[in-house]
Formats: C-alpha cells, structure tokens, sequence
C-alpha cells in the first residue's frame, strides 16, 4: 500500500459509523513512550534521532500484525503529501512542520497510526468512527504491550512513562473525541458545554487540535491531566458520562429545532446544498461550514440525497492537500476553489 | 443546607468552617466570600500550558536551583524553564524535588502514576502502582460510605502488601 492509495479512501474513522456517530464523528486515543536510553529529541543529536527512528520503525513494522502496515518517511515526503496525512489525523500540524528524522506507520484500515519522532519518540494513536473507547485502548494496549516487549520504555515508580513534556506524564494518554455540535453552537448553548467539560477537566478545541477553530461545527474533547488515574479510568470519564451526556444535549436541541422551526432548519439544510452544488469557486473552510447542517439534516431525517460516509468523503477530499493529490497537480489557492467547485457540482450532480 | 452567606448575606453558603481558635465557632460562607477570606483557594481551571507558564514563572525566584543540571544530557533546570521541555527522562530524577509540585498542579493534585507499566517492570513496580490505585479506591469508597466496598479493597491491599 502507498500514501497515493491511502488518498483515494477515507479510512475507517470516516465510516460515519459507531455508536453514537449521529453526533460522535471519530474517538482516537494517544499514548506517548520515549525509549530509556536516548534523550528526548529537544536535546538529541541529528545522529540520535535518526537511530531513534531507525529503531522504532524496524520494531514496529517487525510487530505489525498485518503485513500491509505503511511506512510514511515524513521527512523526505513531499509538502502536500505531509498535509495529506495531517488532514486524514494520522499526524499532527507540527509533526508535519518540524525537522528532522521522523515518520509514521499507518495500518491499512487506519486505525492505528504510529508517530516517530513527534515530541516525543513514539506516540501510538487508535482512531476510530463514532464512541468506541474500549476497543480503541484493546487495539492500543496490544501495540503498547508487543512494543514493550523488545523496547525498554522510560519509566519512573512515582512519575510512571516519563514525557519530554511533564504535562503528559503518568499514563500518556491523550482521549479525544470530536464531536458534530451544529444545534448547541446555534442555540449558544455550546458555552455551557464547554464550561461542564472544563470542570471535569477537560479540554475543547477546534477541529484541528490546539489552538484552532470549530469549523464545520466540528469539536474535540480531550482529557488534560495524565497522572494520578489509569488509562482505564480516564476512558471511563469519557465513555460513560462526559460524552454520552453532550450527545444527549445535543439531541434535544436537534429534536427541538426539528419540531419547532422546521422551516428554518430545512431552508438551512438546502441553501447549503443549493451553493455546494452550484459554487463556481468555493473555499476549504466554506464547503466545511456548509457541510454542517447537511450533516445534521442526514441525521434528524430531513435530507437523503446522499449518506454519512459520502458526506464524509466530500469533507475529507475537498480539504486543499487531497485535492491537489487527487488533480495530480501543485494548485494556488484561486485554482483550488475553481478545482473544489468543479469537483463538488460532479459529485453532487442529481 | 440552605442559609445564606454570613458575610454577604446574598448568595448560598456553601462552605462551612469550623474555627479551633480563639474559641470554638461556626461560620457558613459563600464560596466567593471563602475565597476572599483566603479560607479556600478556589481552584480555577487552567490549561496544562497555563499551569506550566505560572510555575516557570514563579520557580525562576528558586535560589540557585535553576542553575542545577541534569549530569546525563546537561539540560539544567532554567533551560527547561524557558522551553517547557525535559532534556532526556533522567532529568525527572534529576529535578525530581523541583518538578513534583509542578507535576501536582498540572495534574490536579495527583503526584503518583496509577495504571499500565511496562511489560518488562519488576514485580516491585507492578505491587507499588498497584497500591497506589487501591488506596485511592478505599478512600472512594469511604467516601460515599460504601463500607463493603472497603472492606473488599482493604483485604486485596493487605494480599498485596504481602506479595
């Protein structure tokens, strides 16, 4: 399998399935490692690093249960095929944009992505559609566990896996979930959701992790703290309250505009899919915005031109890299809404 | 309870002291008022960076510990100050009295790691995150006064403690 098959598909994540996934879009759960006898990357040299990475990716290829396990060498990767994988969630927005040996490994359903050479030397990630923790940590716990087998991970008795950033420390879990909030954002009652995750010590951000915006209505969930309650705890927040409780929130909110302001949502609805299939030139950020009540209008029942899993694609294969991946061709930013448009009318054509 | 706030007689009292000295008192307050009593420190939630920004900022008055270094990669403590990152995982022994009241207030009052351990780890290390977990989930359970709980969670204490 390579990267150019990878951009073709949407990964199971994007399924648009799970329990939950009416408003749940995809849980992905992270855990960092270092290895004991090298030092975090701020202070390894160019040599380390790529012994480092030399090292993590011949065991974990060795560890793949599948054979078509990818390998991605994100250093010597070209820039649209970087942001390719930061659009499909594989890697971060810095992983992408920093220097330096460096990769990751992507099972062939995307379940799994493996990050060498991240902040930290090896941050294993799980992501899959809707709310379905458990199997994301069975999944990540076999890979922590087979990798802990070969490899002598840094660890402390008090301070448990130890991080080059304290605030990960402990267990290095990182559960995040994202979450389609269209109805909240519009009745303003997503600051009351924000406020109840924040007591229980969780963090909401943008659709591309810290410090970005909720476009599209898109939202993650993740937890702050690392130290002091098991990966099994953490997912148990998670799993059992804080998010099943935002889904209901959620749910009544649609119930209510579906009942009392009909119109409204449908004239919503299909204004949106009137400009998506139209535009002559449309922007990343506007087909995503455009997106949202028609993702939301699939779920209440009120629009059935297409499903979840094409909403998806369309979502996934508009953003700029995919785009460019798919036209063959290096686009400014002009080319690219007149490309996007054309795309969007082809694949919205009745 | 219901009653108000003694001190600004407007909002519900929430927090209820009992004063030792000079003489024997109770008083109830809201928790606006407690705060500004300094009877409790209410804890404002912070991003974990917030929480890292204010401890740099205010460690950076720790006579001479900034200038203490880490002898396996040479990181020293201002370094770590001014970055926000550790130089290799010897450092946490390295600054570990310097980095556990940071760690504490980043992680919510928690200081010992409960969960996974590596699959190679001394029999040791398993017992001790062990404990660590149980004796948090007696004093749950204490807590909300579920007595056989406890006394479940005591006994796998003490078979483990004798392990």
């Amino acid at each position: 399998m390579t990267l150019d098959d990878l951009t073709r598909t949407t990964g199971e994540w994007l399924r648009g399935a799970g329990p939950l996934s009416e408003v749940v879009v995809s849980s992905r759960v992270r855990l960092a490692r270092n290895l004991a006898d090298y030092p975090f990357l701020s202070t390894a040299t160019a040599g380390e690093r790529t012994e480092i990475y030399r090292s993590l990716a011949d065991e974990i290829m060795a560890a793949a249960p599948s054979k078509q396990m990818l390998l991605i060498d994100v250093d010597k990767a070209d820039a649209i095929d970087r942001q390719v994988l930061v659009e499909r969630h594989l890697i971060s927005r810095q992983h992408a944009a920093a220097e330096g040996s460096r990769g990751v490994t992507v099972s062939p359903t995307e379940t799994s992505a493996l990050m060498i050479n991240e902040e930290d030397h090896l941050r294993i990630q799980t992501l899959r559609s809707g709310l379905q923790l458990e199997p994301l940590w069975q999944e990540m716990h076999e890979i922590d566990q087979a990798l802990g087998k070969s490899l002598s991970f840094a660890f402390d008795r008090q301070f448990g896996y130890l991080t080059a950033c304290p605030t990960n420390v402990g267990t290095g879990i990182r559960v995040s979930v994202m979450l389609h909030l269209p109805a909240l954002k519009l009745t303003k009652e997503i600051e009351r959701v924000a406020r109840a995750a924040k007591d229980l010590r969780l963090a909401v951000r943008g659709l591309y992790g810290e410090g970005t915006d909720a476009v599209g209505d898109l939202y993650q969930i993740s937890n702050q703290t690392t130290l002091g309650r098991s990966e099994e705890e953490i997912i148990e927040t998670f799993g059992r309250n804080a998010i099943p409780n935002i889904v209901e929130y959620e749910n009544v909110a649609r119930d209510s505009m579906a009942r009392h302001r009909p119109y409204q949502l449908d004239d919503k609805i299909w204004r949106a899919y009137g400009i998506l299939s139209n535009a002559r030139r449309i922007s990343s950020e506007e087909t995503q915005t455009l997106l949202s009540p028609i993702r939301m209008g699939i779920h209440v029942g009120r629009f059935k031109e297409f499903d979840i899993a094409t909403l998806n694609e369309i979502f996934l294969h508009t953003q700029p890299a995919h785009l460019q991946k798919m036209h063959g061709n290096t686009l400014d930013d002009e080319q690219r809404g007149t490309v996007r448009a054309d795309y969007l009318r082809r694949r919205l054509a009745r | 309870m219901n009653s108000l706030c003694q001190r600004c007689n407007k909002a519900k009292a929430t927090v209820h002291i009992t004063d030792t000295t000079p003489h024997k008192r109770e008083r109830h307050l809201c928790e606006e008022c407690a705060e500004k009593e300094g009877v409790i420190v209410k804890q404002h939630h912070q991003t974990t960076n917030a929480v890292l920004q204010q401890f740099i900022k205010n460690a950076t008055g720790l006579g001479g510990a900034d200038d203490l270094a880490c002898p396996k990669c040479g990181r020293t403590f201002r370094e770590f100050q001014m970055k926000g990152l550790l130089g290799c995982p010897h450092d946490y022994e390295a600054f570990r009295s310097l980095l556990a009241p940071l760690l504490e207030r980043a992680h919510d009052g928690a200081t010992h790691h409960v969960g996974q351990v590596p699959p190679t780890a001394e029999p040791a290390v398993h017992r001790q995150t062990g404990l660590v977990k149980l004796r948090r989930e007696l004093q749950d359970a204490l807590e909300q006064e579920n007595y056989e709980r406890a006394a479940r969670v005591r006994d796998q204490i003490k078979t483990l403690e004798s392990k």
